[in-house]
């Protein structure tokens, strides 16, 4: 056991039963405890949603919220039937056209439905997922030269401690002027705001990863370093065998931190730019203002909550894989 | 006796907020090959400075070091260390930790076959063989410190530097070291310099062990040639009166510089660097009068 769980069950003022096999103390721990608080949690919401009105009705409780996840669900399904049906359609259509005459060049013309709530889940998750990747690109190298480089870490360190408190949202009508500017290629290969809303999201993770691996870098153990040293590793491999594994677990840290951050400011942008996806969901209902529309909200917070807490958890199993370190929790 | 290693009248100033710090002043020591030289002294004298300035890790202030009559100018693998506190590469296991090592020193010349022989050598030669797929987290403090001189001896150094290698171990884990250092050290004929602060060890491993005055500006107080016969068994030496009679002038060295340490250094304080020579030869003189 780690010291912090040590010390959060030392100082919980919560005192477990002793039983005598671990079995009986882990079932309690890991599986009764947490349900206990959901279900007191779900009667709370359900007890305190019928005590509030809105203009759009009551707040909605579980109840509601569940039948709209069906509802969602139902409409997704549709939606495809649809999508489905209209290709059918149009091959055929173009088949007859092909058949009556040889030299005809058939066009294929794609859905444009509206999204779903699948798939703008989905363009969420592509957005923070490739956002993050090009953060890391950028980041882990830059991070590390920082790390190594006293003079180079003098000389941007007062540039990242400047832009880190900055909220990313805050550049968002500069990202979105810069790639209109910018990126006019008449047949785009990704939409602009998506890029918008992958910028943004770039911006937002940077700077914790950077401080993070320069941090995990420049505290390596100076034995380490003088073990590199005796054998006289040539400067990549230096970075390759030494540096890179010591500042693993820092640079996990940096990670995961960045993509929690990502996540949230993410489905903020996408509200407040109209960007595809979570967020302009969310405010599409707002807009639209059914009777619903609260209830679908309230999905929505769920699904951006728990898809929060599962890259936390991707993000932990893949540290816990490529570390050394398996302390990391 | 031809001369392997030569410290060549070394100071080290180490630069520090309130102005240079003298740690050493004109240390000055020949050693020859396959000698075992054992550093002891106070806490905080500098013998760590020493062994890092030898390891090219640091630079000295002023004089050099030469070893086969070439200056030591940066750290290199024929002057391999044994760190204090085993230094191994966590995410490795002790096979790749040596293999580090030897893929470095030896990967040109060496097929892969070849080395692997070798590294399995270095393992066993420390009695690792057994664990050596296991990482650092998983063995004890002693096994680590041996893949630690198992990763020294694998690079086929000129000299072996050790700066306190078994300080951090159990004394019945200590006297299998040592007796494991012995032997090694009976069929390699290594170079050895070794920092302790063990009396014991180092009656029983050296054949001279060089005391160094407290710092700062320390500088070699004593050095004493111990000529008792290879191979030396522990217990058939506690009865021995030449080797009691060693340990205790070591000892008595040690304790004369604990009871009144300030007396000798206290005049060569780094404060008047162009007075303390002079000062510090006379220090010199006085403490082997002192032991003679
Ligand atoms: N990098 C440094 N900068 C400033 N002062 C230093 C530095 N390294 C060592 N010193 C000083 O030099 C003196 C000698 O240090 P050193 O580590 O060599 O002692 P030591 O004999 O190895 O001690 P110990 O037996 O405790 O390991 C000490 O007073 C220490 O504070
Ligand atoms: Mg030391």
């Amino acid at each position: 056991m780690n010291t912090a769980t040590v010390i959060a069950t030392k100082f919980s003022g919560l005192k477990l039963p002793q039983l005598d096999g671990t079995f009986f103390s882990n079932a309690i721990r890991l599986v009764a405890l947490p349900a206990a608080g959901i279900l007191a949690f779900l009667l709370l919401w359900s007890v305190t949603a019928q005590n509030i009105d809105t203009s759009l009705g009551k707040f909605p409780g579980p109840a509601a919220v569940m039948e709209q996840f069906n509802a969602l669900h139902d409409e997704h399904q549709r939606s495809r039937e649809k999508e489905q049906a209209f290709y059918e359609r149009q091959e055929k259509r173009n088949a007859e056209r092909v058949a009556k005459d040889p030299n005809y060049q058939p066009k294929i013309r794609a859905y444009t439905g509206k999204e779903t709530f699948l798939d703008q889940i989905i363009t969420s998750l592509v957005t923070v997922m490739s956002g993050f990747l090009l953060a890391v690109a950028i980041a882990i190298p830059l991070g590390i030269t920082i790390g190594l480089s006293q003079a180079l870490n003098n000389a941007i360190n007062p540039i990242i401690q400047i832009f880190k408190p900055v909220s990313p949202l805050a550049w968002l009508p500069l990202v979105t002027m810069v790639v209109s500017a910018l990126y006019t290629s008449p047949d785009p290969l990704v939409a602009k705001s998506f890029l918008n809303s992958l910028i943004t999201v770039t911006l937002c993770c940077l700077w914790p990863m950077v401080i993070n691996t320069a941090v995990g870098v420049a505290g390596i153990d100076k034995d380490l370093v003088n073990v590199s040293k005796v054998l006289r590793l040539p400067a990549l491999r230096h970075v390759q065998k030494i540096v890179l594994p010591a500042s693993v677990p820092m640079i996990f840290t940096g990670m995961r931190l960045s993509l929690g951050v990502a996540w949230m400011v993410l489905i903020a942008a996408e509200m407040l730019a109209q960007n595809p996806g979570l967020g302009k969901f969310v405010w599409d209902e707002f807009q639209n203002g059914s009777s619903d529309s609260l209830a679908r909200i309230m999905a929505a917070v769920l699904v951006i909550g728990l898809i929060g807490f599962l890259l936390d958890r991707g993000m932990l199993a893949l540290q816990k894989l490529v570390s050394w370190d398996k302390t990391a929790n | 006796m031809s001369v392997l290693l030569d410290i060549s009248h070394i100071d080290m100033e180490f630069p520090t907020p309130k102005g240079p710090f003298t740690a050493l002043r004109d240390v000055d020591l020949k050693i020859a090959q396959g000698e075992f030289v054992s550093l002891i002294g106070h806490s905080g004298c500098g013998k760590s400075t020493v062994l890092n300035v030898v390891a090219g890790l640091y630079q000295a202030t002023r004089g050099g070091v030469i070893l086969s009559g070439k200056e030591v100018t940066e750290p290199g693998p024929e002057r391999a260390v044994v760190f204090q506190n085993h230094s191994l590469l966590p995410w490795l296991t002790a096979y790749e930790n040596v293999e580090l090592a030897v893929k470095q020193v030896f990967g040109k010349n060496k097929s892969k076959a070849e080395m692997r022989e070798w590294i399995e050598h270095n393992l066993d030669l420390v009695h690792m063989s057994h664990a050596m797929h296991k990482r650092p987290d998983e063995i004890s403090g002693g096994m680590k410190q041996r893949v630690g001189i198992a990763r020294a001896l694998a690079m086929q150094p000129k000299v072996l530097l050790m700066d306190e290698p078994f300080g951090a171990l159990d004394a019945l884990t200590r006297a299998h070291m040592q007796d494991s250092l012995m032997e090694i050290q009976a069929e390699l004929n290594n170079t050895v310099i070794m920092i302790t602060h063990d009396v014991d060890e180092a009656v029983l491993l050296s054949d001279r062990i060089v005391m160094m005055t407290n710092g700062p500006a320390a500088t070699i107080g004593e050095i004493l040639q111990v000529d008792l016969e290879r191979p030396r068994h522990r217990l058939e030496l506690a009865d021995d009166p030449l080797y009691n009679q060693y340990r205790a002038k070591v000892l008595k060295f040690l304790h004369e510089r604990h009871s009144k340490p300030d007396v000798p250094t206290k005049k060569s304080v780094p404060a008047k660097p162009n007075t303390a020579p002079a000062q510090t030869a006379g220090d010199i003189k006085e403490t082997v009068d002192n032991a003679a």
